[in-house]
């Protein structure tokens, strides 16, 4: 084991800030995707699929499967993988 | 008449009219992008990204000021070079690059757009077929990942530069949390400096693996293995294709020597038959296959993980090339692309491919279609294009802009003489072209080149052939609609589906948020499997490349000249990919 993806691109990310996942904070990095924080914390699940009630989180990666759905700020729908949350968001994930 | 951008209130500097709309930011579209403003060209490019590079020259996010983004890439420095340009383009005010557009569908707006889909499927495109003057497009996009705005922007010509997306294939345990596409590991990382885990088994087939492999080891997480379904013996059938790329066997030496340094184990002719696990994926079970690509019985065992990053190819994004009619072909992997000929011009007037669109095979590739599409695009406009380049230019009739302004001078990098001829005297091939320049003679070659070796990764990399010996009862083959496996095998069987259209209607598979996208593949082979016939037939256009609010749709979209109304309320959620078209076309 080497170090870690901020290691090895040299970054310097502006300030860490809080995003609320179900009223819990959740710590994010300026510029990230909403799957790569929640990824970062460790969260994996965030969708129940409809018919079997199955936990899902991202998979494609890139906008093209919309498994990662997940609610920001009351929008619905959105896709995690894609939306690059800002401070003081509200992510709900069972919607 | 409206400009279409006061539509949407949008006042920055976007014209309403261009020569050339790019579709996607990925190599194909930033090369072409470059090199047809380099020739004096108006250009526009729709990209959903917010930086120029696609899904294989994904940047970190600016905020998380990455001093070595390099360490994560493959041909740095070309990509360097080229967005060096395409930035001084921008500024410059040569090219529009529209980030964060979502590109839904390409509208026909020329007066032959009437009958012009007639020419749809016209699988091999000839010289009869190329774009006149007179071509028209309307491009539309909506702004933001679920965005409710809508934009669209006019152009004589449109490149198809698309990309890929990557293939899948169904098994036990794979809609578990933590089993994502090897691809998607590598844009998250690449864009957000993130792995999907700490121990990360990489698994599928072909030559994304063993970067992903690598670059996941670089950044830290531990592979315990990658699980490769392919022989690599049948690399040795190819042997002048592959010494004809010396490059490109550098690049797989280059991660090959990562695997090594980080210890990381290959299993060629393994598959990953489950993955395991709760409320994630806790281990996977991988298996030596025969030759017929069948499991062997007893040869399993288990690798703990808690992340799978697994892909069996690329597909290309054909959504809105098929909306358009443009032909497609087969690959050797199976997958399906546009038919393009030698100028990279697709069966439709008017409209351009580059890319993995046109044949799965590499950033280096699509640099060169890129590139040489806008050559012929450059040669097919009128002289340099229309006269809606003057800065500040108003709207200018069709008749003004039939009066080509002479671009002298605007040639930059690549004079006339490295043009492809004109498209009167252009035959099917850029090489046949009445003055081939130099440069274009050098692209032709390194495409071909490149082109062959496309294909033996992709005779290399096929399917495994009885991946579906693997699939239980239960298991999801659509995951949108959670469709399982005995669902369409029951289509096929009991209800005599014949085909992948007639399995969705029975089935819901391919019916949901993805259309298609994920289980695609699977449907068809399992189609083909079942009642013994072809595997895989032609995709099946669909009229929305990607969900579209409905009040994008009520704005009149495919009426790009109505009055301004203004933006509409965001929807609470987005219309589902599979929204039926509100209005047709206005002729």
């Amino acid at each position: 084991m080497t170090g870690t993806p901020r290691d090895l691109v040299a970054a310097r990310p502006g300030p860490e800030f809080t995003v609320r996942v179900d009223g819990r904070p959740v710590p994010a990095l300026p510029g990230q995707t909403l799957a790569a924080v929640l990824w970062a914390a460790g969260i994996t699940a965030w969708r129940t699929s409809r018919v079997t009630g199955e936990p899902r989180g991202a998979f494609c990666g890139i906008g093209a499967c919309f498994d990662c759905l997940i609610t920001v700020n009351g929008v619905r729908d959105q896709r995690a993988c894609l939306v690059r949350p800002e401070p003081g968001d509200e992510v709900r994930t069972r919607d | 008449m409206t400009d279409v951008n006061d539509v949407n209130d949008l006042n920055d500097g976007v014209r309403d009219r261009y020569d050339l709309a790019v579709i996607g930011a990925g190599p194909a579209g930033f090369a072409a992008a470059v090199t047809a403003a380099d020739a004096g060209l108006a250009v526009v490019i729709l990209d959903a990204g917010r930086a120029a590079g696609g899904q294989f020259y994904r940047q970190p996010a600016a905020a998380l000021r990455a001093a070595r983004p390099d360490r994560l890439h493959h041909g740095w420095r070309a990509y360097t070079a080229w967005t060096g340009r395409l930035a001084a383009h921008v500024a410059a005010g040569t090219i529009n690059h529209l980030t964060d557009h979502h590109v839904w569908t390409v509208e026909r707006l020329d007066a032959d757009a009437a009958d012009g889909r007639g020419l749809a499927g016209a699988g091999s495109a000839t010289a009869e077929t190329a774009a006149s003057p007179g071509t028209l497009f309307a491009v539309h996009a909506v702004i933001g990942a679920g965005g409710a705005t809508g934009r669209a922007v006019q152009a004589s010509a449109v490149l198809l530069a698309t990309g890929a997306y990557e293939r899948q294939l169904p098994f036990p345990g794979w809609t578990l949390p933590g089993v994502v596409t090897a691809g998607g590991a590598q844009a998250q990382l690449k864009d957000s400096l993130v792995v999907p885990g700490r121990r990360v088994v990489v698994a599928g087939t072909g030559p994304l693996l063993l970067s992903v492999a690598a670059s996941l080891a670089l950044a830290g997480a531990k592979v315990p293995a990658v699980v490769e379904a392919a022989d690599p013996l049948r690399y040795a059938r190819h042997a002048k294709a592959l010494a004809l790329n010396p490059g490109k066997l550098i690049e797989g030496a280059g991660y090959a020597a990562t695997l090594v340094r980080h210890g990381i184990p290959v299993r060629p002719r393994h598959v990953v038959v489950a993955a395991h696990g709760e409320r994630r994926v806790e281990a996977v079970s991988i298996a030596r296959t025969d030759r017929a690509g069948r499991p062997v019985p007893g040869r399993e065992r288990m690798i703990t993980c808690d992340a799978l990053a697994v892909g069996y190819g690329l597909d290309a994004q054909l959504e809105i090339a098929l909306e358009l009619g443009c032909g497609t072909r087969r690959e050797p992997d199976g997958g399906w692309v546009l038919t393009v000929d030698a100028q990279q011009r697709t069966g439709v007037p008017g409209v351009w491919a580059a890319g993995e669109t046109t044949g799965v095979g590499g950033a280096q590739l699509a640099l060169i279609e890129g590139e040489l599409a806008a050559h012929s695009i450059a040669a097919t406009l009128p002289a340099g294009g229309f006269a809606v380049r003057a800065a500040g230019a108003s709207r200018p009739g069709r008749a003004m802009s039939q009066t080509a302004q002479p671009s002298a001078g605007d040639g930059g990098e690549t004079g006339s003489a490295d043009r492809v001829g004109p498209v009167a005297a252009a035959g099917r091939s850029v090489g046949s072209a009445a003055r081939p320049g130099r440069k274009v003679a050098k692209l032709v070659r390194r495409r071909a080149r490149l082109r062959a070796f496309a294909d033996v990764l992709q005779q290399v990399h096929t399917l495994p052939e009885r991946w579906s010996d693997n699939l239980r009862a239960d298991t999801a083959v659509c995951r949108c609609e959670e469709v399982p496996y005995a669902a369409v095998r029951d289509a096929v069987t009991d209800l005599g589906a014949t085909d992948s259209r007639s399995v969705k209607l029975l089935t819901r598979a391919g019916m949901g948020w993805c259309q298609g996208r994920m289980c695609g593949t699977a449907v068809q082979c399992l189609v083909g499997e079942l009642t013994g016939g072809e595997a895989k037939a032609a995709p099946a256009a669909r009229p929305l490349a990607c969900p579209v609010p409905l009040g994008v749709l009520a704005e009149g979209a495919f009426a790009p000249a109505a009055p301004a109304s203004g933006t509409s309320p965001a929807p609470a959620a987005a219309a589902p990919p599979h929204a039926e078209r509100p209005a047709d076309p206005p002729d």
